[in-house]
C-alpha cells in the first residue's frame, strides 16, 4: 500500500505503487453486478419511454381494453412476488449453510418463475391468435418489445438458477457459489422491480386509457 | 511474502476491508423479507382492486393513485429485497443508483415531452383544417 520511494538503490524515486493492491477474490463482484443491473435498468427505461410514446397508437387495431385480462395479470404478478419471497428464504438458508433447504427454496423459486413465463407465453399466444401480433400496430410492437424483454430476462434467470443449483449440488455452498447466488438474488429482485413498472404502466394504466 | 502483504493489508486497511466484505448487501433477515413481502402484497393488491372495480370513479385520480402505489412499492423492494442502503460498497451502489435515476428521468421525461409536442404539432392536415 505504501509508495516506495527508494532513492538509495536506483538513484531514481518511484512515484507509483510497487505492490499490487490486494483484492479479495470476488471482492468487487457485487458492485460490478450492481452497475450491470443499472445499465439493464437503462434498457428498460428506454423501452418504457418507447411504450409511453407509442402506447396510444393503435392503428385502428385492438386497444389494451380489448386484449388485457387483468385477473390473469394479477395471477402472474403474484407468481413473481411469491418467487421473490421464496428466493429470500433460499438466501436465508444459504446464510445458515443449509444446502438442502437452499436447494429446496431455489427449486420452488424456479417453479414460480416457470409459472410466470408460462402464463406470459400463453397470454402472448392468445393475443397473437386474436390477430394482435407485434406487426399490427405501434402499440403492440412496443408492448411485445417491453414485456417480451422482461420475460426474456426471467427466462435467462431461470437458466441461471438451474446452473447454480447444479453448482451447489456438485460443490456445495462454497464462497464462490454464495457470491453467485447473491448476484442472482439481486437480478431476480431487480426483475421484480421492473415488473412493478410493467403491471402499473402497461396493464393497469392501459385499462384506464 | 504473500502472507506478509496480506497481513499488512488487513492491518492498516480496515475500512477498505469492510467495504469489500459487505458484498453490497445489508443485513439479511427473515423479518426483513416478510415485512417487504407483506408490504408489496398490499401495494400490489390495492392498485389492482382500484382498477378492476373502478372504486374511485374518476380515471385520472385512479391513475395517479396507482402510480403513487408503484413508486412506493419500488422503494419497498429496493430496501427489503435488494437491501439497498447508503453505506454498502462505500456508498458506490447508491451513487450508481442516483446516476441511473437521473439518466432514466432525463430519458423518460425528454422522450415523452418531445414526442407529445411532435404529436400535437404534426396533426394530420384534415384536423388542422378544423382547427383554423
Amino acid at each position: 500500500m505504501s509508495i516506495n520511494v527508494n532513492p538509495v538503490q536506483t538513484g531514481q524515486p518511484l512515484f507509483y505503487v510497487v505492490d499490487e493492491h490486494d483484492h479479495a477474490e470476488g471482492g468487487s463482484t457485487m458492485l460490478g453486478f450492481w452497475i450491470y443491473l443499472m445499465s439493464d435498468c437503462l434498457i428498460f427505461a428506454i423501452l418504457f419511454a418507447t411504450y409511453g410514446v407509442l402506447g396510444g397508437n393503435y392503428a385502428a387495431g385492438p386497444a389494451p381494453k380489448d386484449l388485457f385480462d387483468l385477473s390473469l395479470v394479477a395471477v402472474n404478478t403474484s407468481m413473481l412476488l411469491m418467487s421473490s419471497i421464496t428466493y429470500g428464504f433460499a438466501m436465508l438458508s444459504m446464510q445458515r449453510s443449509r444446502i438442502a433447504a437452499t436447494q429446496f427454496w431455489l427449486a420452488i423459486t424456479g417453479l414460480f418463475g416457470l409459472a410466470f413465463v408460462g402464463i406470459e407465453l400463453s397470454e402472448f399466444r392468445h393475443m397473437i391468435h386474436e390477430g394482435a401480433t407485434p406487426q399490427r400496430s405501434a402499440f403492440l410492437s412496443s408492448f411485445f418489445t417491453l414485456v417480451g424483454t422482461h420475460g426474456l430476462h426471467v427466462s435467462f434467470g431461470l437458466v441461471w438458477l438451474v446452473t447454480l443449483m447444479t453448482q451447489v449440488w456438485r460443490f456445495g455452498l462454497i464462497e464462490a457459489n454464495k457470491r453467485r447466488l447473491m448476484c442472482l438474488s439481486m437480478f431476480w429482485h431487480f426483475l421484480d422491480v421492473v415488473w412493478i413498472g410493467v403491471f402499473t404502466f402497461v396493464y393497469l394504466l392501459g385499462m384506464l386509457r | 511474502m504473500s502472507a506478509e502483504i496480506h497481513s499488512g493489508h488487513t492491518a492498516h486497511d480496515g475500512r477498505g476491508d469492510m467495504a469489500h466484505g459487505d458484498m453490497g448487501h445489508g443485513e439479511i433477515t427473515l423479518s426483513g423479507y416478510l415485512t417487504g413481502f407483506v408490504l408489496s402484497v398490499f401495494l400490489t393488491a390495492v392498485p389492482f382492486y382500484l382498477v378492476m372495480s373502478g372504486a374511485l370513479g374518476d380515471k385520472q385520480v385512479t391513475a395517479l393513485v396507482v402510480m403513487a402505489f408503484a413508486a412506493v412499492q419500488i422503494v419497498v423492494h429496493m430496501i427489503y429485497f435488494l437491501h439497498m442502503n447508503t453505506t454498502s460498497e462505500g456508498g458506490w451502489t447508491m451513487m450508481a443508483l442516483i446516476f441511473t435515476i437521473v439518466m432514466v428521468a432525463i430519458a423518460m421525461t425528454g422522450s415523452l415531452w418531445v414526442m407529445h409536442h411532435l404529436n400535437v404539432n404534426m396533426m394530420p392536415a384534415h384536423q388542422m383544417g378544423t382547427m383554423q
